[in-house]
């Protein structure tokens, strides 16, 4: 479905532009439908600018992003919307997606006018219905409701209910989960799980490799713009081969087990 | 006993009325002792710890003490805190990635911060720079601007400064939350530095991920909704939770090789009630799986084991 062949990113930075800085080298990688692929990085990695690149917001500097075969490069006008229909993006800030002066329903009924300008009144209300019961919010609790009023769990499910309403094929969820909590992360991951067993491809873009292993069929570590190791998450997440991946695993915090303490070497003549 | 809270009550004033924050909260910390703070979003966990430093505008203490060291903190009486802040308490702030003045060299100011506390930083030089070397920062940075730091080194440089004149009592606010996880492994283990080498008494590590309390602190205390709902030393709060609360916060977190496919985890139904008219009994009653009609008077936080403490009817 998506395919990413020896994609390369170059920015020019500087002054005048006079540096240039690669922020993703010769990245390859697929997503199948119903297949969730976890990009996983730390800050700088270039994880970001590829989900920006396959969202169209930021352009390709050598390789190319295909989606059912085709070339997304020069995507503009009606074709680029036909794209946006199957493939939507979900990032990190759930506040700052929305205006907060409008009510935080704005963002579907922005979608109506755009996509479904003939759908009647009543279509439209049980299309937002479904699209809600599916992210499991209460469309009493969340409609007409602004911005400040929500929590970030509701927001960010009511995001992905609005990539919903396109009844897309492919997501970039960039660090959806990492604002928050612990017990609503976990809601919004399991909503990621629904949503893969009815077909939909999934990009997890994320620095925390624990929440990377719950959900993903394959993981991708990225190191500096390039793939250091890839393969089936689950043996990438028990038996690490790149010594980064290991380096990273073994910093995740987990219960039952701690981190190994560095001995404290007393302080030499430490006025305390 | 470095910081006793007693029954401390801090609510916010808004438009509608005022939100019990905070309602009642009693705890102790000991000397050396390194607590980590835990709870939901608007549990009040970062109330209570602005509330022992600085009470901003909507902020009104309504009841309670705290004693530091033996003497009352006057944390109701903004000018008489001054005395306290940094010397005695200090905290590092949620963005510590933007509470560095841009326009200032970073060595200027911290100068400029110690002479607004009546410290002459040339007494304290040589200390901070050991205490660079100590979160493994190079003297260098003090001729950088805070904006030449990456995002780990300004979150360290931070730690350096508010415990720079080695208070008795440092909070440390979601300290660790914007960070990747290497660079979050080396700022806890940089908390645990400062408090083996006795450059703060006690720490207090508000944090929403239990699993990164886990790794470094003596005991955890769990909020929710304005009140504490368990206090345990970290091995028994977390092998053997007594409140349904704290229970389902630690079945909502990943293990490692749990997979989705095989064993779907929980999140905890249902969301916390407002505290502008919080309901009568136990908080966490329209959410417990537990619940019974004894729950609709509140329940004591009672001491079930050896320094184990808990708020739950079932539990005693």
């Amino acid at each position: 479905m998506l395919r990413l062949d020896g994609v390369t990113k170059r920015y020019r930075v500087g002054t005048f532009g006079s540096r240039e800085l690669v922020a993703v080298r010769d990245v390859s990688l697929e997503v199948r439908p119903g297949e969730v692929v976890a990009l996983i990085g730390q800050s700088g990695s270039g994880k970001s600018t590829i989900g920006r690149m396959i969202l169209h917001l930021t352009s390709v500097s050598e390789g190319t992003i295909s989606f059912d075969g085709a070339d997304i490069a020069g995507f503009k006008g009606s074709r680029l919307r036909a794209y946006y229909a199957d493939v939507q993006g979900v990032f990190q800030d759930p506040f700052s997606s929305y205006n907060p002066i409008f009510r935080a329903d704005r963002t579907l009924e922005v979608l109506r006018e755009t996509w479904f300008p003939r759908l009647g009144e009543r279509a439209w209300r049980d299309k937002v219905e479904a699209a809600l019961e599916a992210v499991r919010l209460d469309p009493g609790q969340v409609l007409g409701k602004y911005p400040h009023q929500l929590s970030g769990g509701q927001l960010q499910r009511l995001l992905v209910a609005r990539a919903l309403l396109l009844d897309i094929r492919l997501l970039v969820a960039d660090e959806i989960i990492s604002m928050l909590d612990a017990s609503t992360r976990i809601d919004v991951l399991n909503l990621l799980g629904d949503l893969k067993a009815r077909g939909l491809g999934i990009l997890f873009i994320t620095h925390d490799l624990s929440l990377g292993n719950y959900l993903s069929d394959t993981a991708v570590i990225l190191h500096r713009g390039q793939v250091v190791e890839t393969g089936p998450a689950e043996r990438v997440f028990a038996r690490p081969q790149h010594p980064y991946t290991r380096s990273l695993l073994a910093s995740v915090p987990h219960l039952h087990h701690k981190w190994e303490r560095p001995a404290v070497p007393e302080p030499a003549g430490e006025s305390g | 006993m470095s910081l006793r809270v007693d029954n401390l009550k801090v609510w916010y004033r808004t438009l509608r009325g005022e939100v019990r924050a905070l309602d009642g909260v009693s705890f102790n910390v000991a000397d050396g002792e390194l607590v980590g703070l835990a709870g939901e979003s608007g549990c009040g966990k970062s109330t209570l710890g602005k509330s022992l430093i600085r009470l901003d505008g909507r902020m009104r203490h309504v009841d309670g003490q705290v004693e530091l060291d033996g003497k009352e903190l006057p944390i109701w009486d903004g000018e008489r805190m001054q005395g306290f802040r940094f010397k005695e308490v200090s905290i590092i702030p949620q963005y510590a990635m933007s509470a560095m003045n841009p326009t200032r060299k970073i060595g200027k100011l911290v100068a400029e911060l110690l002479e607004s506390r009546g410290e002459r930083p040339a007494a304290v030089h040589d200390e901070l720079l050991r205490r660079l070397a100590l979160v493994g920062l190079e003297p260098e940075v003090l001729d950088r601007y805070p904006i030449e730091l990456s995002g780990g080194m300004k979150q360290r440089m931070v730690m350096v400064i508010s415990t720079l004149l080695n208070p008795s009592l440092l909070i440390a606010d979601e300290v660790t939350s914007a960070l990747d996880v290497s660079t979050q492994k080396a700022v806890a283990e940089t908390l645990v530095g400062l408090r083996d080498r006795h450059v703060v008494k006690s720490t207090i590590l508000i944090t929403h991920d239990l699993s990164l309390v886990y790794q470094i602190a003596d005991s955890i205390i769990v909020m929710y909704a304005g009140r504490l709902a368990e206090r345990a030393p970290t091995d028994a709060l977390v092998e053997t939770p007594r409140h349904p609360y704290t229970r389902m916060l630690l079945a909502a977190l990943p293990e490692v090789g749990v997979r989705f496919a095989d064993r779907r985890l929980q999140g905890i139904p249902g969301s916390p009630p407002s505290l502008l008219d919080p309901p009568k009994g136990c908080r966490f009653r329209d959410r417990c799986p537990l619940a019974f009609a004894k729950c609709a008077e509140q329940p004591p936080f009672l001491e079930v084991a050896p320094d184990h403490f808990v708020a739950c009817w079932k539990a005693f």
